[in-house]
């Protein structure tokens, strides 16, 4: 019973790793680009909606009409300012740029924050569950969670396939050099695209506030485990990274069940097996 | 007298430290269809690029109704009423052949061309709407890349050597579409190879030899030998 | 070597004086324990290794264009060889120093031929992953301190050298050696025919490729013998520090971040670069580390500046202005009849 708990808990926890990858996933397949902040960012959205939350008095999911639209102006400055200047065939200097963006954003939240551990409270609906059949809880705060990363990748899904701007991001991912002859500007575009992933990002963070303690150093455990996901799912294909974020969580969640000390380190072993036997995931689309 | 539509003046332009050209001068009035013809390597297409914006130059190098434009980013001169038909067609790989034809139309200009007129001229595309775009043949990529530009409703089309790699019954088929494309008042740049083709459809050529204008003509003055003189550099 | 009446040389007036400043610091430095005072030697030591750690990232990332953000894989793992063989097989921690490099190149092999299916920024997050992996996996071997880590016996330590100062002699000189070693290496790799191949990859891949050049066999050599020497230098860290434990082992902060501030700053894909960028890391070091948080802020500031205005750092910014090159690498055809034709030098390759 306890292993049927475990798989489950490990389906939803899937659903917060998805939204974890989905941006990290977008962005790569637009520009190609990794962004090594990603998972500090994420941390950085939690701790946003804490003092959103401290100061308005408002509940942690309220906040989100705060923060989701600030990370999204973040990530369009951020872009257009910096990121842009690194994009080019040679990876190295994105990589370096973002990952000096990572120990700054670190280092800054140690300074305003201080290492404590923090959380945010939801109240109530914290410990409300959902009573299933064969003696199941399920908490209905993960399941929110669930449903909603589900509806952020089919929300992402049809931007990308049915609207202009997902025209314009597939169009500007095919062939930057040109995609200017035809009126867009790319460098508007790439900040666009970013800024779509650091509002999917302020969403995980808030989610990752609730449902568990954080503090500034979560930020590469949060990038690797969204990074996994998007390899075991599958370059490309957001469903695929629903996909390989259950896989993960239910890899954790099994392996917490063996040994609560082996939980990550399942997660990572998981990661590696796919790696080794479908090294283009379970359902790529593009290529790495 | 007004400012031509187009004009480009002692026009230099670089990849990196190589000079492509060298004080190019060309001139397009409104309505008009000039030909750009030469040898491979001579030019044209880089001309073409500074045109739009692909190749940086000095600002007062192209002129655009007068405004000097040479060096801004493409999507600025986009907006200014100027569309290319890109030297190998280079359609959005991951777009259908439909999203090609719409995301040329993103300026959204006022004019006559749209997803329907498109079709129109081109029955293959509307057939293939929602394929993907590397799914055509050569010919019908080309089709799709002319229909592309059109729906930006432009003042001044470009279109460079659109007979790269295709076969000539389909080269014809195109040529053929050509006269109402730059109809009503439209004005063109044409880059060929095939030197025929060129002089039937402009009104005026200028021939580039590495870089530098050889020769500047009425169509319906030049001589096969003037030509061959200007392209080859006798 | 001559081809039709022209020669291809190496060197340089400049490197040549290089050359001459070169021995004479190195006689400088191999005599410091005479003239320098402990805590001195303990920081040339420190930079020593920082030095090497910075040479073989950039061997990897600069010349073989594989970006990793996981080194600490290596330098971990050969920290915790070197207490195991000095624990459990009773090796000289002197002598266990090559051992844990073999052993980081055996590891290696299995390592790269998997992340090796990843491709560029995932390859970099890719060998973060197998960092963690060994820092979980550490962290469960009860023998060698389980997560809280375990201190070298102090028997062992003492069978390194007779007296305190010796020991400390010692260490300061294996370190050195360690960083010329792995600078020769990388220097001679770079000089080979294989290294022609390689600095050929860092500039055009997929030119190269069709050239003929094998870029898998030559990036999987790589990343075994940069493995190797990151490994070595991971089991003389650990041996100074005394002390071992799976957090500090695979820091990411210590052991990549520092490392890839110094290449980014001194200029990657360079062999001067990683000695420019260690000076100038420990001088911001010294003066700045008392800000804590604020000091490391600086770093990645300073690191995104760089990037982003001067991305091949300072050496290469000076390299580009005046064609300079301390270890002469680049190969010059000269005319055979030119009057002012260098000597051919006698290591050409």
């Amino acid at each position: 019973m306890d292993w049927v708990n475990a798989v489950v808990q490990g389906i939803l926890l899937g659903g917060l790793y998805a939204l974890f990858a989905a941006g990290l996933s977008l962005i790569f397949g637009v520009m190609r680009l990794v962004n090594i902040a990603h998972g500090d960012l994420i941390v950085l959205a939690a701790f946003l909606g804490l003092t959103v939350t401290t100061t308005l008095g408002i509940n942690p999911l309220a906040s989100l009409a705060i923060v989701v639209p600030l990370m999204g102006v973040l990530g369009y400055l951020v872009q257009r300012l910096i990121l842009n200047r690194t994009i080019s065939d040679d990876i190295l200097p994105a990589l370096l740029v973002t990952f000096g963006l990572s120990v700054i954003i670190q280092n800054a939240l140690l300074e305003i924050y201080t290492a404590d551990p923090r959380k945010m409270n939801a109240g109530a609906i914290e410990t409300a569950s959902v009573s299933l059949p064969a003696g199941l809880n399920i908490g209905v705060l993960p399941l929110i969670m669930f449903v909603t990363a589900v509806a952020v990748i089919a929300g992402l899904e049809r931007v990308f396939f049915h609207s202009s701007w997902g025209r314009a991001f597939r169009a500007t991912s095919d062939n930057p050099r040109i995609v200017g002859l035809m009126g867009l500007d790319r460098n508007h575009v790439h900040a666009l695209a970013m800024a779509l992933s650091l509002m999917v990002v302020g969403l995980a963070g808030v989610f990752l506030g609730i449902r568990a303690s954080f503090d500034p150093a979560l930020g590469p455990g949060r990038l690797i485990f969204g990074f996994e996901a998007v390899i075991i799912g599958g370059l490309g294909n957001l469903w695929g990274t629903l996909a390989g974020g259950i896989i993960l969580g239910v890899s954790q969640n099994i392996g917490a069940q063996i040994n609560p000390g082996w939980q990550i380190l399942a997660g990572h072993l998981a990661f590696l097996v796919v790696l080794a036997v479908r090294p283009r995931g379970i359902f790529p689309r593009i290529e790495g | 007298m007004p400012d031509p539509l187009l004009a480009t003046h002692e026009l230099d332009a670089f990849y990196g430290d190589f000079q492509a050209l060298f004080a190019v001068s060309v001139e397009l009035g409104a309505g008009e269809v000039i030909a750009i013809i030469g040898a491979n390597g001579a030019g044209k297409s880089t001309l073409m690029r500074a045109i739009t914006g692909l190749v940086p130059c000095r600002p007062g190098m192209v002129r655009l109704s007068g405004e000097a434009v040479g060096g801004l980013a493409p999507h600025r001169i986009a907006a200014r009423g100027v569309a290319m038909v890109p030297e190998g067609r280079q359609l959005f790989a991951s777009l259908t052949v439909e999203e090609n034809l719409l995301i040329g139309g993103q300026l959204a200009r006022p004019g006559p061309w749209s997803l329907g007129r498109v079709y129109e001229l081109f029955p293959p595309l509307a057939e293939r709407r929602r394929m993907p775009a590397p799914s055509l043949s050569g010919g019908q990529q080309q089709m799709a890349a002319i229909g592309r530009a059109l729906m930006a409703n432009p003042e001044l089309l470009l279109l460079d050597e659109l007979s790269l790699g295709l076969a000539p019954i389909v080269i014809k088929a195109i040529y053929d579409a050509l006269p109402t494309v730059i109809a009503q008042g439209m004005s063109a740049i044409v880059v060929e190879q095939d030197i025929a083709r060129a002089i039937a459809i402009s009104d005026r050529i200028y021939c580039l030899q590495e870089g530098r204008v050889s020769l500047a003509a009425r169509a319906g003055d030049v001589s096969r030998g003037d030509i061959a003189n200007a392209y080859f550099g006798t | 070597m001559t081809a039709a009446g022209y020669l291809v040389v190496q060197t340089s007036a400049a490197s040549r004086a290089a050359a001459i400043g070169g021995a004479v610091a190195l006689a400088a430095l191999a005599a410091a324990p005479l003239w320098a005072g402990r805590a001195d030697l303990r920081l040339m030591g420190e930079i020593f290794l920082y030095l090497a750690l910075a040479t073989s990232w950039n061997l990897l990332a600069g010349y073989a264009g594989l970006v990793s953000v996981g080194q600490q894989a290596f330098v971990g793992l050969g920290g915790y060889m070197l207490f195991a063989l000095a624990i459990f097989a009773g090796l000289s921690p002197l002598a266990a120093i090559p051992v844990a490099g073999l052993i980081g190149a055996v590891v290696a092999i299995p390592v790269a031929t998997l992340i090796f299916r990843l491709r560029g920024a995932y390859f970099a997050i890719g060998t973060w992953v197998v960092a963690e992996v060994f820092r979980l996996g550490f962290a469960q071997v009860s023998a060698l301190g389980g997560g809280s880590g375990t201190s070298l016996p102090a028997q062992m330590v003492r069978s390194i050298a007779g007296s305190r100062e010796l020991r400390e002699w010692t260490t300061y000189w294996v370190a050195l050696g360690m960083a010329l070693a792995v600078i020769a290496v990388t220097y001679g790799l770079l000089r080979s025919r294989r290294g022609l191949a390689l600095t050929a990859i860092r500039d055009n891949e997929l030119a190269s490729a069709s050239l003929g050049v094998d870029i898998l066999k030559a990036k999987f050599f790589v990343y075994v013998v940069t493995a190797a020497l990151t490994a070595a230098v991971g089991a003389l860290i650990f041996l100074q520090k005394l002390r071992i434990s799976p957090d500090a082992a695979f820091s990411v902060n210590d052991w990549t971040a520092f490392v890839i501030f110094i290449v980014v700053i001194g200029g990657i894909g360079t062999i001067e670069g990683p000695i420019i960028g260690t000076i100038i890391f420990f001088a911001l070091r010294e003066t700045l580390a008392d800000l804590g948080t604020t000091y490391l802020l600086i770093l990645g500031v300073v690191a995104i500046v760089v990037m982003v205005k001067a991305p091949k750092g300072i050496w290469g910014f000076i390299h580009s202005r005046t064609g300079f090159e301390l270890f002469p690498l680049t190969r010059r055809v000269i005319a055979a009849h030119a009057p002012t034709s260098h000597a051919v030098s006698g290591g050409s390759a």
